[in-house]
């Protein structure tokens, strides 16, 4: 029968930097209710603070500096603590931190600044960090849900405006119906393996594999579906629809926060559930898993679809909607070339480098739109950068680099994420790959640069509002791109310690 | 700590000039102008002493700076700079072009001053980048970032096309630099480092070897990016609205600088990394070469704009600069490394001019001049020797390049004789654009009324030609001081080029 463990056996204290999370989220929620609708900045202060701290405790345990708890299992194995945890815990940290701080001065002059807003994202980088810990698929699903629902809830923050209203929806049936996938491939990889705990299923998988027995194809089965569960929440075509929709209609600091923490928690957990435990689910033993060529098309054709469908965007959410469908693509080519072991080390750290690197850009580019943007929701149009360089040099200039990083230009952070992503598809022979990589983001060169090109060399009246704590989020997401960009060792360093494959 | 390397305060200067013009408040356009110029004066200074402490007995690199920068489970990255006798002359030639292009930028751009400065700094960071990295990371790096303040050199400050020509330069370049980087990030997850020696030395020792096959898809990689850049016939298409559409500055630095890195790029990189493919790819590219050579001049002697005339004269021109390089032998290569530099001084010097008269009338129409000598002597003199530099006097620096280069190309094991025949042609060509051109704009009677009391050079214009005038003599009259420095490195490259063949051929 079960025993119980004791509280010792637990190791919470490996699970520190995420359970003060959700405790203090919790308190956080009574304390709003005493704060009062005038002065909800309180709320924000409070949430700021606490992401401050808990980024500084995650900060020092990627660097090593302080080790929570003992060993690396926590519960039992549902929750794994390691380098790749450190790193998502800093990713999901810095994007919720940026987001409050993009989100606090639009929601005060739209008349939606509510408690709740700080709230819900709070529980939102909770579920993007369980992802990044889950040592077992129950954990993977019910951190994909504490990441889905605060954000269904959050895109439709604007109601009673019908885009917000719908967006939530849209987002909300699409959602669920994709948790459902994952759900029931769950189910067929518990039905094949006998076990939901992803270490066991390595082993069962090992075992599958070599005696070639008939649970691969309930396991195929099951991965095939739970990478569909996980691809719609990356939006990986054909999984994307819901992307332009909901971006375009959801409030922007939502969206600039949405668009990285959706795509972390994701990455995260796919690379758990594909890197950690179905890492040797190959046709034969030794070779690369079964998985790899499916996430290499997947890869070329959201690349693909991305891109030159955001050639033609005349709004920026949008734009940005696309050009965040294409940025998966990338991410999704490193996730393939972790199917061949020995290059799965190196994949998965450029796909934290990646994120990292996207985490940055992204929400920065997305805090240039909240400045522009009208108090209506309007504004938000390839337009509204025109002229930019001349009224606010500053700002153009951090969208500019934004802009440049997004592309893979150097001397940026986004250039690095490439470099190692394309390093690692090459050194997996995912040549294709590679090469519809470099092809897709000269494709993307083109409209980012028209961003630019609009800010800079044309002139029209500009009308912008950059409040401090937005101001200082576009600075510290700037200067986070370039030195990134410029000091790329930082980056590897970071990661130098993620391995996800099991051994032995 | 280390020493710093010479090399990394000539690389890092400019750099450091353009920070305070990024962050100090409330400068005057004048304060501005003058920050630049002694942040470029400098840096020529600097890499003067470059020429000063190079040993020309050592084929090698030399002044090098090694850091360790980036490392992973199997590769590194280095800062890896350093110069040889191959990569010397064109950090000179980068150095020498920038003072010039900020001089004669004073009069004309009046407009986002403090913007133009920086970009102009940026770009002499990056060109001068491209020229000492050894590292392929560290190339690549500005090797791509030479586009960006291009792009808002051309865009800003164009004229009325720039949009589209800023545009179509940065699309066109980079989709080249693309097929380089997964080249380059092949080549490191084979070798395990990016640092090009180490590649080369393991090549040499055969350490390191890959198929033919792979060698060629390598050598094309990295060609068609250097190819796009030159640029060689039929993917010249973006020159010449780049040319003709950048601000004067601008199209001197295109000109000037940037084509050379296309140039360089092959013999730095595709000689001695895939010699083989170089030897089989060599008559193709010769045709290429060639091709471009007669087209470019054809195309010149059409235009009825001085500036297209002089983009259109550039593709000429390199065309002679490819057809070298892949002679493989001595003379073919240092004629080109020569060549790079003086083509990089003419017509660095003809877009100049062209700069100057478009102040005066706004216009490039030829035929909206003519007796320019009667009003502007002092400039007509100038710009008639810069004339015949371009177009292989004797006596002058053009001359020493191009017939070095048919010297080379004549003995090549590589081609046929048709090849340098035809080159040959392109010379006359040459003389027959130019001295039309000339003939069309500074002789005859000044009949046009707006051009009876056109004023003559101001001093900054003078100053910025001066120069120029100079190097034209100095390297028409003494070649010979400047092929000793490239002859050592260029000796060893062709060393490794021929024995990596043999080695290849023997087993």
């Amino acid at each position: 029968m079960f025993e119980v463990p004791g509280l010792g056996d637990l190791n919470v204290a490996a699970t520190l930097p995420v359970t003060s999370l959700v405790l203090g989220t919790c308190i956080l929620l009574i304390v709003d209710l005493f704060v009062p609708t005038d002065r909800k900045h309180i709320t924000a202060w409070l949430a700021a603070l606490g992401i401050g701290v808990l980024l500084v405790l995650a900060l020092l345990a990627l660097g090593e500096i302080t080790e929570f708890g003992d060993g690396e299992e926590a519960f039992s194995g549902m929750f794994v603590a390691d380098a790749f945890t450190d790193m998502i815990n800093v990713i999901a940290l810095i994007t919720a931190l940026l987001g409050v701080m993009v989100a606090y001065n639009y929601l005060e002059r739209t008349g939606i600044q509510r408690g709740e807003y700080y709230v819900l994202l709070l529980f939102a980088t909770a579920g993007v960090m369980f992802m990044g810990a889950a040592g077992d698929l129950v954990v993977v699903f019910v951190a994909l849900e504490l990441l889905s629902i605060p954000l269904y809830i959050l895109s439709g923050f604007r109601r009673p405006q019908e885009a917000s209203e719908e967006s939530a929806l849209k987002y909300f049936l699409l959602g669920a119906f994709a948790s459902g996938f994952l759900v029931y491939g769950i189910a067929l990889i518990y039905g094949a393996t006998g076990t939901t705990n992803l270490h066991d299923i390595w082993q069962a998988a090992g075992d599958i594999v070599a005696g070639h027995k008939s649970g691969r194809f309930l396991l195929l089965g099951g991965a095939g579906l739970a990478l569909v569960g996980l691809g719609f929440k990356v939006a990986a075509v054909p999984f994307h629809m819901w992307t332009p929709d909901v971006y375009q209609g959801a409030p922007t600091p939502v969206v600039a926060y949405m668009s990285v923490a959706a795509k972390a928690g994701g990455f995260a957990a796919m690379a758990r559930v594909l890197a950690s435990g179905l890492s040797n689910f190959a046709l034969d033993p030794g070779e690369a898993a079964v998985w790899q060529d499916t996430v290499w098309l997947l890869a070329i054709l959201t690349m693909l679809l991305g891109n030159v469908v955001a050639i033609v965007q005349t709004d920026l959410k949008r734009l940005l909607a696309y050009s965040s469908i294409a940025h998966a693509g990338y991410i999704l080519i490193a996730v393939a070339a972790a199917g061949t072991a020995a290059v799965a080390d190196e994949a998965v750290q450029s796909v934290a480098i990646y994120l990292m690197a996207y985490a940055l850009t992204n929400v920065g580019a997305f805090a240039v739109i909240v400045a522009v943007e009208r108090d209506d929701a309007t504004n938000t149009g390839l337009d509204s950068m025109r002229g930019l360089a001349n009224a606010r040099p500053w700002l153009a200039a951090a969208m500019a680099l934004f802009m440049f990083s997004l592309t893979g230009i150097p001397l940026t952070a986004g250039f690095v994420g490439k470099w190692f992503v394309f390093k690692a598809a090459l050194a997996a022979d995912l040549i294709p790959a590679a090469v519809v990589g470099v092809v897709t983001s000269l494709v993307s060169a083109f409209y980012y640069l028209r961003i630019v090109w609009l800010m800079y060399f044309e002139e029209s009246e500009v009308e912008v509002s950059t409040p401090w704590p937005l101001a200082w989020a576009i600075g510290v997401a700037s200067v986070g791109t370039l030195l990134l960009g410029m000091l790329p060792y930082i980056l590897t360093d970071m990661v130098r310690e993620i391995t996800l494959a099991f051994g032995g | 700590m280390e020493d710093i390397s010479l090399v990394t305060v000539v690389f890092m200067l400019p750099l450091l000039g353009a920070l305070p013009l990024i962050f100090v408040r409330n400068l005057t356009h004048q304060t501005i102008r003058w920050l630049a110029l002694g942040v470029s004066l400098a840096t020529f200074g600097l890499s003067l002493l470059l020429v000063k402490n190079f040993d020309t007995a050592v084929a090698g690199l030399q002044m090098v700076q090694k850091w360790d920068w980036i490392s992973g489970g199997n590769f590194t990255i280095r800062y890896y700079v350093g110069v040889d006798g191959i990569s010397l002359w064109l950090v000179l030639l980068t150095t020498f072009i920038m003072p010039l292009a900020i001089l004669a930028s004073f009069g004309p751009i009046k407009e986002r001053v403090r913007l133009y400065y920086i970009f102009l700094l940026l770009m002499e960071w990056a060109m001068i980048g491209v020229f000492v990295a050894q590292d392929l990371f560290l190339f690549y790096i500005f090797w791509e970032v030479t586009l960006v303040p291009m792009y808002f050199l051309i865009g800003i400050w164009g004229a009325e096309d720039r949009i589209y020509a800023a545009v179509k330069f940065f699309l066109y370049t980079m989709a080249g630099s693309l097929l380089m980087l997964l080249a380059i990030l092949w080549l490191g997850n084979e070798a395990g480092t990016f640092s090009l020696p180490d590649i080369i030395a393991r090549l040499n020792s055969g350490d390191l070897s890959f198929s033919t096959a792979t060698g060629r898809w390598l050598f094309l990689a990295f060609g068609i990016a250097f190819a796009i850049k030159v640029p060689m016939w039929p993917l010249h298409s973006w020159l010449p609205d780049a040319h003709v559409q950048a601000p004067t500055a601008g199209s001197v630095i295109l000109a000037g600088v940037l084509l050379k890195m296309g140039t360089y790029g092959f013999v730095r990189f595709n000689l001695p990394l895939f010699p083989e493919a170089s030897k089989t790819f060599a008559p193709y590219i010769a045709v290429l070469a060639v091709i471009g050579i007669i087209y470019g001049a054809w195309v010149s002697y059409g235009q009825k704009d001085v500036k297209k005339l002089v983009a259109y004269s550039s593709i000429s021109h390199l065309g002679f600069v490819m057809l070298g390089i892949f002679a493989l032998n001595s003379s073919g290569i240092e004629g080109s490394i020569l060549q790079m530099v003086n083509h990089g001084i003419s017509t660095g010097g003809l877009f100049l001019m062209v700069g100057m008269l478009y102040e005066r009338r706004h216009t490039k129409l030829m035929s909206a001049f003519g007796g320019i000598w009667n009003a502007m002597p002092l400039y007509s003199g100038i710009s008639l020797v810069i004339v015949l530099s371009s177009m292989g006097l004797p006596g002058l620096n053009g001359f020493v390049g191009e017939f070095t280069i048919l010297l080379g190309s004549a003995n090549s094991e590589q081609f046929s004789m048709w090849f340098t025949a035809a080159a040959a042609v392109g010379i006359i060509l040459a003389a027959v654009y130019m001295l039309y051109m000339f003939n069309t704009v500074f002789m005859g009677a000044l009949d046009k009324d707006e051009n009876k009391n056109l004023p003559d050079l101001n001093w900054q214009e003078a100053w910025s030609l001066v120069p120029i005038l100079v190097m034209v003599l100095v390297i028409g009259l003494q070649a010979g001081y400047f092929f000793d420095f490239m002859d050592g490195s260029v000796k060893q490259l062709i060393d490794q080029v021929n024995a990596t063949v043999v080695a290849a051929a023997g087993q």
